[in-house]
């Protein structure tokens, strides 16, 4: 018997189940894919946006605002990457220039402080954008994040205080048993007093499991270019253009690894369709063109779609089920849902999860994340100290990104450990450099058969059936 | 009349050969020793790897010490990947003798220590 | 802290031979620095034949070609750090590496930078369609089967027919699988003839010209490739997609000069995307030399060879305080000519200069012309040119003597 089952670990997930660790629940985290942060959680701009934009007294409006707030705290806890680099939304002609005004007025309403500058003061601060810029809303508190280990790591936090994480489970069915509910998975059942349904673009197809619902998740894809660590200054401050209907539109910002991404574009799609095609992209690269000058698309080493949880409210969807308090969907998010996530957390422990059951700190709750090994940003000498401890730190596996083999092994050497390249890359980047793994990715099946002594044949790419070997050749009559 | 194209270097002449066996085209006379045997008998040298059984997960890569006939490449392949070899092997050293019979050895290109 | 008069960064076929003519040119304190266990590079998965024609009048398999150089780097106890790596290099030629003994920092007097190249990849090409797993570069294929002992495909299509796409397709086959196809976005193969032949023609594996890919679809293995024709623009012809059910696309897409550890260094690269060199293959930064697939990419391992022993000569030229910069001219690409190397003739220390080039596209019939503003300085009638072999020309360095200012490398249609 769970207190709380929490359907999904993508990042909304991932955060409810570490702000709920640190009262004494009993509470268990399923997810259906083989790792957590592998939908929408894994592909997106990996912006923590400041809040001006979403309309005044909205969800996306007060949670984005509030959850901006937090993430200092939290990318020192969860030991993430994070940079609040600003951002800059730009104008070309005089009328968006007067809607730059509107929008500042907007933040105002949110409580995001904005300012606009003028084309020389633009210009100044970010020279790669093109010469008919005008004038640009800058927004001091937007940032970046590396969305992956933001989630990877918040799950991480909750399991290391009490969590339960079960991976490669899909809910068939969930049924209400007297006050409680009873889940039904492919591989077994749990009965809980709540249920929290964060099951991202698949929140509808969940919700649906206990009573029929008047909204739906309408998803819509965003395409990227990833470019590779060309120059570090090319432009310092998310990029973005005046914002439409159809969503933020097509930014240009650094990542915290320094590489640089464009995207994404904004178009309706299946729940599992994550193809790239080439007139989207074009139109991508061609907005891009239109507000940062000379971007070098020959450095490109990836493109990517993601798939956004648009719901048919236009707003994120966080509340009860019409009949059973106890069962809450938390849907539809999308931009702003990195940053909102430890709000809509907050939101959802304050509003309903602590009206249902008696919340008791825990007093074993440690909010920092044991920390991680990040070798390169270490001095010589505890480099050194760390080699004479650990051989494996004096192996560099991932040439591109210098990923030595003591970071793979930490991870692996976790409660959320990767089990997939594709886990190990969002967690270590080994194999998200120049070279997309072409020299390192035969060594990291290697390292993953050892760990999980299985054959190298069975080592998965990312989901099920993505094994990249086929057969151990020349091993006489049995080669299959 | 047959055209070929000469494998012998990189040039890649495109050899004619009539029917009087004369032979125009190539830059050198390797060539036109290249296009009789091609027509007559072609062979080609063949590289890829034996495993090492010592050694964990270790091949090792061989090649045919003189050109093989073109359709018994298989042959050789099949015959090669059921033999394994025993570290250390030597560059040049015989890792199957007179594979097939047809008088050619295999010969391991690298050293395993 | 290690104190060394010439670090060689990678252990390649430029590195080894640089190494040996610095030595043989009386640099005895030398680092060659290699992140893999062993000497040779890339050479070592690459185990067909054909290598070294030109050097040793043999075709040798890779490893072979790699061996000879590594006894002689043996034999003259050359020290090389194996298994390690480089994490930077600053501006006064600190260069920090790590291997088992920690992290150190080797002070260099003169840097000779062979650190090879990298496979284009589906991202770099913007590969259209779905992200399953069995997309790779025909170099990791490579070694997946050369190296580790699996076979990663069953059923295969190659794209690209440059050399690589052309071998791994005959290796593929002989192993076990089956190659449906080879596509090529050119109307012309970008491989050497002869590997057409014996690559594609023995085992009629088909090779479609003007091809590429257009889209990949499988959701967790690849299962599909949508392939179709493109004109001379390079826009798809609606209506001629050919279909393949295929389980892997190896990619054979080119070859990205690995300068990552020098790209902050303050020097210019050229369109190669290596750094711009001089005669001696010495970049902007004094005492910085280049060399091998990291300044251009070669298509023979002997052309390799010799810019590693230029390379050696240069950095042994400068540590001996000899380079005299007495000349300043500028060697310039012309038209159908994409790129020269060296991009810049600096001394008269050399005889003779070899100017290195490819063309855009391929070209019968014409003069190769090599000239000043205002003269012809050489005229070398070519019968065809193609993009995929390097050109050599060499000039004689007296002929610039009184020249500073530009040279050019340009062809000339024969009428």
């Amino acid at each position: 018997m769970f207190d709380i089952v929490i359907i999904g670990a993508g990042i909304v997930g991932a955060m409810l189940a570490r702000k709920l660790s640190q009262y004494e629940l009993k509470i268990l985290v399923i997810e259906k894919e083989n790792d957590v942060a592998n939908v929408t959680t894994m592909a997106n701009s990996a912006i923590i946006h400041s809040g001006y934009d979403p309309l005044p007294n909205s969800l996306k409006a007060k949670l984005n605002v509030l959850g901006n707030k937090q993430f200092d705290e939290i990318a020192k806890q969860l030991d993430v990457k994070f940079s609040r680099i600003g951002s800059l939304t730009l104008a070309f002609d005089e009328k968006q220039l007067e809607t730059l005004k509107e929008l500042q007025q907007r933040g105002k309403e949110n409580q995001v402080e904005t300012f606009i500058l003028n084309k020389e003061e633009t210009l100044k601060i970010e020279p790669n954008i093109n010469d008919n810029v005008i004038g640009s809303l800058f927004a001091p508190t937007a940032g970046i994040i590396d969305p992956f280990n933001l989630c990877v790591h918040a799950m991480e936090n909750a399991c290391e205080n009490g969590v339960i994480l079960h991976l490669e489970e899909e809910v068939i069915d969930i049924k209400k048993e007297d006050n409680n509910f009873k889940i039904i998975t492919n591989k077994d059942e749990y009965l809980t007093s709540i249920v929290i349904n964060a099951s991202g673009y698949n929140a509808d197809d969940i919700a649906k499991k206990v009573e029929d619902i008047d909204w739906s998740i309408n998803p819509r894809k965003g395409q990227y270019f990833v470019l590779d660590h060309f120059d570090d200054n090319f432009v310092n401050h998310v990029i973005f253009p005046l914002p439409s209907e159809k969503g933020k539109g097509v930014l240009v910002s650094k990542t915290t690894s320094n590489n640089y991404i464009v995207g994404p574009s904004s178009e309706p799609c299946l729940k599992d369709d994550f193809s790239c095609d080439k007139l989207t992209l074009d139109n991508v690269r061609n907005s891009a063109k239109e507000m940062v000058k000379n971007i070098p698309f020959n450095q490109t080493i990836r493109i990517f779609s993601g798939i956004r949880a648009t719901s048919s409210r236009h707003d994120f969807i966080i509340e009860p089920a019409k009949k059973y308090p106890n069962f809450i969907n938390i849907a539809g998010i999308e931009s702003p849902g990195l940053v909102s996530s430890p709000a809509i957390a907050d939101y959802v422990i304050t509003n309903y999860i602590s009206k249902l059951i008696n919340l008791v700190p825990n007093k074993n709750f440690n909010p920092y994340v044991r920390p991680y090994v990040h070798f390169l940003d270490l001095s010589i000498e505890k480099q050194n100290e760390l080699i004479k401890k650990d051989k494996d730190f004096s192996k560099l596996i991932c040439n591109c990104e210098k990923v030595t083999l003591g970071e793979i092994k930490d991870v692996l050497n976790r409660y959320v450990k990767p089990s997939t390249l594709k886990g190990v890359k969002k967690r270590t980047r080994a194999g998200f450099g120049k070279c997309q793994s072409g020299f390192c990715q035969s060594n990291i099946i290697d390292i993953l058969s050892t760990f999980y002594q299985v054959d190298k044949t069975k080592i998965l790419y990312d989901k099920i059936n993505s094994n990249i070997l086929f057969y151990k050749t020349k091993v006489g009559e049995n080669n299959d | 009349m047959k055209q070929l194209t000469c494998i012998i270097c990189p040039r890649g002449c495109q050899l004619t050969i009539d029917d009087n066996l004369n032979v125009t085209g190539n830059f050198c006379k390797r060539g036109q020793i290249y296009a009789l045997e091609e027509l007559t008998n072609p062979s080609r040298t063949l590289t890829t790897t034996i495993r090492v059984r010592n050694r964990k997960d270790v091949l090792i890569p061989v090649r045919t010490n003189k050109k093989v006939p073109k359709d018994k490449l298989f042959d050789i392949m099949q015959i090669i990947n059921k033999t394994t070899v025993l570290a250390p092997c030597h560059i040049n050293d015989v890792a199957i003798k007179n594979v097939l019979n047809l008088g050619v050895d295999i010969i391991f290109t690298s050293e395993i220590k | 802290m290690i104190n060394c008069q010439l670090v060689i960064i990678g252990g390649g076929s430029a590195g080894m031979a640089s190494a040996l003519k610095a030595y043989q040119e009386g640099i005895k304190d030398i680092i060659i620095i290699e992140k893999d266990d062993k000497l040779g590079g890339i050479l070592n998965q690459c185990i067909h034949d054909g290598f070294g024609l030109d050097l040793f009048k043999e075709e040798l398999s890779g490893p072979e070609y790699a061996y000879r150089f590594i006894q002689e780097i043996e034999k003259l106890n050359i020290r090389c750090f194996l298994s390690t790596f480089i994490l930077g290099i600053d501006n006064d030629f600190n260069i920090k590496i790590l291997n088992k003994d920690g992290v150190e920092i080797i002070k260099a007097h003169a840097i000779i930078f062979a650190a090879g190249c990298y496979e284009r990849n589906a991202g770099a090409i913007n590969l259209m369609g779905d992200r399953p797993s069995g997309i790779m570069s025909a170099g990791t294929a490579q070694k997946y089967l050369n190296i580790k002992g699996y076979m990663p495909s069953k059923r295969v299509v190659i794209l690209g027919s440059g050399d690589i796409g052309l071998i791994t397709a005959r290796r593929m086959t002989l192993e076990g699988a089956e190659v449906l196809a080879v596509l090529e976005i050119m109307p012309y193969s970008n491989g050497l003839t002869r590997n057409i032949k014996q690559c594609l023609d023995d085992f009629n594996i088909p090779l479609y010209l003007s091809t590429t890919v257009k889209q990949v679809i499988g959701k967790s293995r690849l299962e599909k490739v949508i392939a179709c024709r493109v004109d001379e623009n390079g826009n798809f012809i609606d209506g001629s997609e050919i279909e393949f059910d295929c389980d892997t696309l190896l990619l054979s897409v080119g070859l990205i000069p690995n300068i990552g550890l020098i790209k902050d260094m303050g020097i210019r690269f050229s369109s190669t995307r290596g750094p711009v060199v001089d005669e001696l293959l010495q970049t902007d930064k004094k005492g910085l030399f280049a060399c091998g697939n990291c300044l251009h990419v070669h298509d023979l391992v002997d052309h390799v060879t010799n810019e590693g022993y230029l390379a050696g000569l240069g950095a042994s030229l400068f540590l001996k305080n000899k380079i005299k910069e007495n000349l300043n001219v500028e060697v310039i690409a012309k038209n159908y000519v994409s790129y020269v190397v060296p991009q810049y003739i600096n001394t008269t220390l050399l005889d003779n200069i070899t100017l290195k080039f490819r063309v855009k596209k391929p070209l019968k019939n014409v003069n190769i012309v090599i000239s000043d503003d205002k003269r012809i300085i050489k005229r070398i009638p070519k019968l065809t040119l193609l993009p995929s072999q390097m050109e050599n020309i060499v000039i004689k360095t007296l002929d610039l003597v009184q020249n500073n200012g530009k040279i050019y490398v340009d062809i000339e249609m024969k009428i």
